[in-house]
């Protein structure tokens, strides 16, 4: 049978203890955001999914996962594999927010700045993406990600229903709203 | 939205073909990769502006596509020289095809060529014998990701251990 128009895809990875959550840990609205350091469509959402938060503070939550398109963005997996390494230390949220405000300055020298400036060790962090060591938590996400339909980056999941519109504040706004109604 | 006959569905035999392909210009068509699933995955054009091409996130999907043991392989109207172009800005190493000459014969054989004088956006998975296992259309500005060929491969995988054991 031929699949027909418009299969609503749907997150099958369900959110765990594992993964980076921002928000009302009680909030009856998740947004899940599969994204890529180094995509300027995931830079232009990050400051309206930071607004989000604050307009729908209890409301909502959000939760992070890596999906780096590495064939267009050579940095983004060291980025991605930064961020965990951040992550590890109780910082990804730190390490989140300054690589989507410096994505002109994803390249190794200037990564490792940016860790020092958030007071985190740049040798011990360099050596740990060096060696790949949260290469599979990366890889992992990544795959949950294909397998639940995303499609580019970055791809939102209202409570596990992919959000095909745009990510402008007010279209935000109305899909966290919507669900919080439901 | 695809021509009357509509996009070939599961059971059919898929029409052989072979057009030239990224990277060198040769040749290349399903028979060549039979004993292997193939995925078909027809586009409307190279260089749509967003993150989210298509054969972008398929390139970076391949080990995925790879841990079946299939062949990935895009096809639109685009000449060759597009496509290479266009393969190199994108670091896209699986072949694409040009169905170029004449213009989207491949697409209408399969039933995903549109009035717009391009490809649909088509997928057709081919299981090892060249049968068509699954073909979803989808509209042309909805990228269609990957799932539903991951699903089809895990069907495809799971129907041949049936059928061994």
């Amino acid at each position: 049978m031929t699949t027909p128009l418009q299969v609503t895809a749907r997150l099958r990875t369900p959110v765990t203890g594992a993964d980076h959550v921002r928000g009302a840990a009680d909030a009856p609205v998740t947004v899940v955001e599969y994204g890529d350091f180094q995509c300027q469509y995931c830079g232009a959402a990050y400051p309206n999914l930071t607004e989000l938060l604050r307009q729908r503070e209890g409301t909502v939550r959000l939760v992070y996962r890596y999906f780096p398109i590495a064939n267009v963005h050579p940095y983004a997996e060291r980025a991605a594999e930064a961020a965990e390494a951040a992550g590890v230390r109780g910082r990804f949220w730190d390490m989140h927010d300054w690589l989507y405000e410096h994505q002109d300055q994803l390249d190794p020298v200037h990564l490792s700045l940016g860790v020092e400036q958030l007071g985190l060790p740049p040798d011990e962090i360099a050596a740990e993406v060096d060696k790949q060591a949260h290469a599979d938590r990366v890889r992992r996400d990544f795959v949950g990600g294909i397998r639940s339909g995303v499609n580019g980056t970055p791809t939102l999941f209202v409570n596990d229903v992919r959000h095909d519109g745009g990510y402008a504040l007010p279209e935000l706004l109305a899909a966290v709203d919507a669900a919080a109604d439901t | 939205m695809t021509d009357s006959n509509g996009l070939i569905e599961p059971g059919r035999r898929a029409p052989d073909f072979s057009l030239p392909a990224t990277p060198d210009g040769r040749h290349t068509g399903p028979a060549q990769y039979r004993g292997r699933p193939v995925v078909l995955a027809f586009y409307p054009a190279d260089w749509s502006p967003v993150c989210g091409d298509q054969m972008v996130l398929y390139q970076a999907a391949k080990p995925e596509f790879d841990r079946y043991g299939a062949a990935v392989l895009g096809i639109s109207v685009d000449s060759l020289w597009s496509h290479r172009a266009f393969a190199q800005s994108q670091g896209i190493e699986f072949p694409l095809l040009a169905d170029f000459e004449p213009k989207g014969a491949v697409a209408r054989a399969y039933g995903a060529y549109t009035p717009r004088g391009e490809a649909a956006r088509a997928l057709v998975v081919l299981d090892p014998d060249g049968t068509v296992a699954w073909s979803h259309i989808s509209p042309p500005e909805v990228n269609p990701g990957a799932d539903g060929i991951l699903d089809a491969l895990e069907r495809l995988r799971s129907g041949r251990e049936v059928m061994a054991g």
